[in-house]
C-alpha cells in the first residue's frame, strides 16, 4: 500500500505574527486542509499529528494544547519530537497499520514568541561538555561549513550562491517572507557571525503553520483528483558527539535516503528525480543536502549550483519555493513547507514558479544545530 | 548478592561528599523566555478582565458559551460566532487546598484552588481560580461565589485582575 497526501492547507507566512495566537493559527490552516481534502474532521479523520519542540512552544507536555484547533478533541492525538517531515512520517506508518485511513499532520513556527531562542539552542548541546564556551549556538555552523569546504574545495561563493537563488527564487512565491534579488558580493559582505559563516548566510526566522492530510490508498482514489503518493521514506540521526561527528558530509541525509530511494525504487536519482526541496537553514547546508541526496558528483556540488544546475530551469530544480532562505525559516515547520512545494508542483498549481512535467521530487529535511537528524521522502504524483 | 556478602565493598556517600563537591555534577540554569502572542481570543478577554467584565464566545451551532473565550467551537469544528458577556458569579464544581507553593515548599495557609462554573456560561464552562475570604472548611461543591475584583486603576489586563473568588 503506498499512502498519499489529499490535502494542504497553510496561513500566510509572516516574519511576525502579533495578531494571533498559534491556535488560532493552526485553526486556519486545518480548515484549508480539510476542506482541500474534502473531509471532516470530527468524522473522517482518524489520527492527528503534530509535530513539535517543547522548547520552541514554551510549553511543555504540548500535545496537551492542539486537540482543540484541529478538530481533534477526543480522538488519538500525538505529538512527534522531531520535523515536520517526520511527522508526515508516523503518519503514513499509522496508515500502514490498517487501523486508520485518513491522518491529519500539523507543523508551525511561532518563533515570534521565542525571546531567547540562542539559549534554547545551546540547551539542545551536551550539557557537560559543550554548553561551556560563552559563544552563539551557530559556532557548530561555523565548524561544519569550515570542514566542509575544506574536504570539497567549495569556495565562500559557492556556498554564498545558495542563499542569492533561494531568495531569488522566492520572488515567484507569494507565501515568502524574505524574496530579494541579492548578489553573492551582499552575501560575503555582511557581518560575520563564526568564521566562516556571515549573517547572510544564515535564514531568517519567520512564523507559519502547515497541515497535511494523508490517506490510504484506496481513500485517496476517493478523495482525490490529484492525490500524491508518498513513494520512499526515509529517516536517520547521527552521534549527538560533536568531538567525532563527520563534519563534511550528512551522513544522516546519506542514509535517510539509502532507505527512501529504496522504498520507491530510485536508482538514478539525478534522472528519476525531476526536483527537490532540501533543508537550507545555513547556505553550505543545502550544498552538502544536494550531494547526500545523490544529485550531484559528491563534491561538485557547489560548482554546479554556480553554474545553475539547481536553478529553476537547471538539470535539478532545488528549493523553487524559495527555502528557509527565501520563504523564511519556520523551525520544525520548514519541513512541511518543502512537502507543501513538492505537492504544489507535482499538483501543477505552483503558478509563476511552476516546473513543467514533474512527476517525482525529494522532499529533505534537518533540525539544525546541534543536531544530525533529518528526513527524506520521495513524493510522486504516479502511483 | 546479599546472602553472600554481608558487606558491600567501596566507599560510603554521604550529602556531605555531595555539598562538598566530592561527587560532580554540572549545574545548568536554562535561560527559556517567551512572549505568548494572546492572540484574538485570549486578547479580548484581557482586555475585557481590565474593564471588569468576563467575556464568552458562543457556537451558534451547539449553543454553548465557551470561557474563556475561543475562536473556534472545537466539537462542532467552526468558528464561533458571537463575543457574550457572562455573569461575575458561578458555582464551585471542583475544588482543592495546596498545602504546597509553587516551589514545592510547605505553606501553613492553603492555597484554595477551585474550578468555577460561571452564571451565563454553558453548563461545566467557568473559570479556574483562587478562592479567598472564607473559611477552608466551609467551601463545598455547589457553593455560590463571586469575583472580587482589583481597583480599576490596579488591573492590567491579566487573570489575576480578578482578586480571588468569595462566597456570596
Amino acid at each position: 500500500m503506498t499512502v498519499a497526501i489529499v490535502g494542504v492547507g497553510y496561513t500566510d507566512v509572516r516574519s511576525t505574527t502579533p495578531d494571533v495566537s498559534f491556535k488560532e493559527s493552526m485553526f486556519e490552516a486545518a480548515v484549508k486542509a480539510y476542506e482541500d481534502a474534502g473531509v471532516n474532521p470530527r468524522k473522517d479523520i482518524g489520527s492527528f499529528i503534530t509535530a513539535a519542540e517543547d522548547y520552541y512552544e514554551g510549553y511543555s507536555i504540548f500535545d496537551e494544547f492542539v486537540p482543540d484547533q484541529l478538530g481533534a478533541v477526543l480522538r488519538p492525538v500525538c505529538t512527534v519530537g522531531g520535523d515536520g517531515l517526520l511527522g508526515l512520517i508516523t503518519g503514513a506508518m499509522q496508515i500502514e497499520t490498517g487501523v486508520f485511513d485518513v491522518v491529519a499532520v500539523e507543523a508551525h513556527s511561532k518563533a515570534s514568541d521565542i525571546l531567547t531562542l540562542e539559549n534554547i539552542m545551546t540547551f539542545a548541546f551536551d550539557p557537560v561538555y559543550n554548553r561551556a564556551f560563552d559563544a552563539h549556538p551557530f559556532f557548530v555552523a561555523g565548524l561544519e561549513m569550515r570542514r566542509f569546504m575544506h574536504e570539497t574545495k567549495t569556495s565562500r561563493e559557492q556556498c554564498a550562491e545558495v542563499v542569492v537563488k533561494n531568495r531569488r527564487n522566492a520572488i515567484d512565491n507569494p507565501a515568502a517572507v524574505y524574496p530579494a534579488k541579492i548578489t553573492v558580493d551582499d552575501v560575503l559582505n555582511s557581518e560575520v557571525i563564526a568564521e566562516p559563516l556571515t549573517r547572510s548566510d544564515v535564514s531568517q526566522m519567520a512564523d507559519g503553520t502547515y497541515v497535511i492530510v494523508l490517506a490510504s490508498e484506496k481513500k485517496a482514489k476517493k478523495l482525490s483528483d490529484k492525490p500524491i503518493w508518498m513513494k520512499g521514506l526515509g529517516w536517520c540521526s547521527d552521534t549527538p558527539w560533536l568531538e567525532s561527528r563527520e563534519w563534511g558530509s550528512t551522513v544522516y541525509t546519506h542514509l535517510a535516503k539509502e532507505r527512501a530511494y529504496k522504498m520507491a525504487g530510485i536508482t538514478n536519482p539525478r534522472k528519476q528525480i525531476d526536483f527537490a526541496e532540501v533543508d537550507d537553514w545555513f547556505s553550505y547546508k543545502e550544498l552538502q543536502h544536494i550531494a547526500a541526496l545523490g544529485l550531484c558528483e559528491k563534491r561538485k556540488a557547489g560548482k554546479l549550483l554556480q553554474k545553475g544546475s539547481f536553478n529553476r530551469d537547471g538539470q535539478t530544480p532545488v528549493n523553487v519555493s524559495g527555502g528557509r532562505f527565501g520563504v523564511g525559516n519556520l523551525l520544525e515547520a520548514s519541513a512541511l513547507q518543502s512537502v507543501l512545494e513538492c505537492v504544489l508542483q507535482l499538483r501543477s498549481e505552483a503558478g509563476k514558479r511552476q516546473i513543467k512535467d514533474a512527476t517525482t521530487a525529494v522532499a529533505q529535511s534537518w533540525r539544525g544545530v546541534p543536531t544530525g537528524t533529518g528526513c527524506v521522502a520521495v513524493l510522486s504524483n504516479e502511483l | 548478592m546479599s546472602e553472600k556478602f554481608k558487606e558491600f565493598p567501596g566507599t560510603p556517600l554521604s550529602s556531605r561528599d555531595i555539598k562538598s563537591g566530592k561527587v560532580l555534577t554540572f549545574k545548568w540554569r536554562p535561560n527559556a523566555k517567551y512572549a505568548w502572542t494572546v492572540g484574538i481570543a485570549y486578547g479580548r478577554f484581557l482586555e475585557e478582565l481590565k474593564n471588569g467584565r468576563i467575556i464568552g464566545r458562543k457556537c451558534r451551532e451547539c449553543s454553548r458559551v465557551l470561557v474563556p473565550p475561543r475562536m473556534f467551537c472545537e466539537q462542532c469544528f467552526r468558528p464561533t460566532d458571537e463575543w457574550v458577556f457572562v455573569k461575575n458569579t458561578g458555582r464551585i464544581n471542583t475544588f482543592s487546598l495546596s498545602y504546597l507553593d509553587a516551589d514545592a515548599r510547605r505553606i501553613k495557609t492553603p492555597i484554595p484552588v477551585a474550578v468555577i462554573d460561571l452564571d451565563g456560561a454553558s453548563p461545566g464552562i467557568g473559570i479556574l481560580h483562587k478562592l479567598g475570604n472564607v473559611d477552608p472548611k466551609r467551601i463545598h461543591i455547589g457553593m455560590r461565589v463571586r469575583a472580587v475584583w482589583k481597583p480599576a486603576k490596579q488591573r492590567e489586563g491579566s487573570i489575576t485582575d480578578i482578586k480571588y473568588w468569595e462566597p456570596i
